[in-house]
C-alpha cells in the first residue's frame, strides 16, 4: 500500500500498523509524536493503529528553538 | 566579598524559579553548546520547538542535550494562526515533556512580528485546556490585559525584532506592561547583549529570554553565563530602587567649604 509520510509517498506492506511503519521509517528517532490523518495517536496505541492505503502520517519531534 | 542574591524568586503557575534568565535553544552550531550554556548560566527554563522529522537524515533530539530538572517551554513557531498554534501545543503535550507552551503566532516572514489577535485566541483555548501559556506578543497594554483575561501565565513582550540584537526598542511600552500587568513580564526577542538584558531587569521586568545572541556567539556558554549574571545584576538593581535620572549635576563629594572662607 502507498501512504504519505512526512510529505513523501512511500510503499509499505499491506496490513502494516503505525508502529511497524515508524520503526521502518525512523529507526533512531527519539520522542516521536505521531499524527494519522491529522489526529494524534498516543505511542501506547501505535501497535493497534491500522494504516490503510492513502493515509497521511506526520511524525514530529523536538528541535532547538527560541 | 559576599554577593547578595535575589531573595524574591520568580513564580510562574505555582512553580518557583531562582534564575530569571530563560534560554532559547535554536541556531546553536553544536548541541553540546546547548548543554554547556544551560549549565554555565544556571537557567531553569529553556525553549524548544517541534518540527517534522527528516526521515532521510538522522538528527539527535535536542531534548537529550537538556539536563534533567529544566522546565521545557515548547514554542509554537511556524504557526500562522491560533488553530495551528493549538495543534502544535497538542503535539507537544503528547510528547510527555510537560504542558508549558510559548505561543508564537507569526504571519510576516520579513519582520517576524507576532500576531497579537491570533495569540489571544490561542491563549484562551490552551489555558482553558490546562496548558501553562506564555504568549509572545507585541507590547500593547490592551492586548496584554486580554492575554491575562484569557489565562496567560506570563506575558512575553518583544524588545525588538527576533534575532536582530537591537535591544529594548520597545522599552517605554514594556515599562507600561510592567506597571500595569499583574502576571510576570518576560522580555523576549531582540536582546543582543547582557547590558540590554540588565536594562530590562533594572526597569522591573521579571525575566529575560535570549537565544540568537548566545547561540551565535564565539563562546556561547560564556555569553550565557554573562547574560545570567546581567539578569541577576539588573534584578538586584531594581530591588535596590535605582534613583531617577536628573537633568543637572548633584555633587557626590562634600564641597570643601574652607577654600572659600
Amino acid at each position: 500500500m502507498q501512504i504519505k509520510i512526512n510529505g513523501q509517498t512511500k510503499t509499505f506492506a499491506d496490513g502494516s500498523n503505525l508502529e511497524a511503519i515508524i520503526k521502518q521509517s525512523c529507526q533512531n528517532c527519539q520522542r516521536v509524536i505521531a499524527e494519522v490523518n491529522g489526529a494524534i495517536i498516543k505511542s501506547q496505541q501505535w501497535g493497534q493503529q491500522p494504516i490503510r492505503q492513502g493515509d497521511q502520517i506526520e511524525l514530529v519531534s523536538f528541535v532547538g528553538g527560541g | 566579598m559576599k554577593l547578595e542574591t535575589d531573595n524574591t524568586p520568580l513564580v510562574i503557575a505555582g512553580k518557583t524559579f531562582t534564575n530569571r534568565f530563560f534560554l532559547g535553544t535554536g541556531k546553536f552550531k553544536n548541541k553540546t553548546d546547548v548543554t554547556e550554556s544551560i549549565t554555565s548560566s544556571g537557567t531553569q527554563i529553556v525553549t524548544v520547538a517541534l518540527r517534522r522529522i527528516d526521515l532521510e537524515r538522522h538528527d539527535d533530539n535536542i531534548i537529550e542535550y537538556i539536563p534533567e530538572g529544566i522546565t521545557l517551554l515548547t514554542n509554537t513557531s511556524g504557526a500562522r494562526n491560533a488553530k495551528e498554534a493549538v495543534r502544535i501545543a497538542h503535539l507537544a503535550r503528547e510528547s510527555g515533556c510537560g504542558n508549558w507552551i510559548k505561543i508564537e503566532v507569526i504571519n510576516d516572514s520579513k519582520y517576524l512580528l507576532p500576531d497579537n489577535l491570533e495569540t489571544i485566541k490561542a491563549t484562551e483555548i490552551l489555558a482553558k485546556e490546562g496548558f501553562v501559556v506564555l504568549p509572545y506578543m507585541h507590547p500593547d497594554l490592551y492586548v496584554a490585559r486580554e492575554l491575562v483575561k484569557a489565562g496567560a501565565a506570563t506575558v512575553m513582550p518583544l524588545g525588538s525584532l527576533i534575532g536582530s540584537n537591537q535591544g529594548l526598542k520597545t522599552k517605554e511600552f514594556i515599562k507600561i506592561l510592567i506597571d500595569e500587568i499583574a502576571v510576570p513580564i518576560v522580555v523576549d526577542a531582540g536582546i543582543g547583549t547582557p547590558s540590554q538584558a540588565a536594562e530590562a531587569m533594572e526597569m522591573g521586568a521579571d525575566a529575560v529570554l535570549a537565544n540568537t545572541a548566545v547561540a551565535t556567539a564565539g563562546n556561547p556558554a560564556q555569553l550565557a553565563q554573562a547574560f545570567s549574571m546581567a539578569v541577576a545584576a539588573g534584578r538586584l538593581a531594581y530591588l535596590s530602587q535605582v534613583s531617577d535620572k536628573k537633568g543637572v549635576a548633584s555633587a557626590s563629594s562634600p564641597l570643601t567649604g574652607f577654600l572659600y572662607d
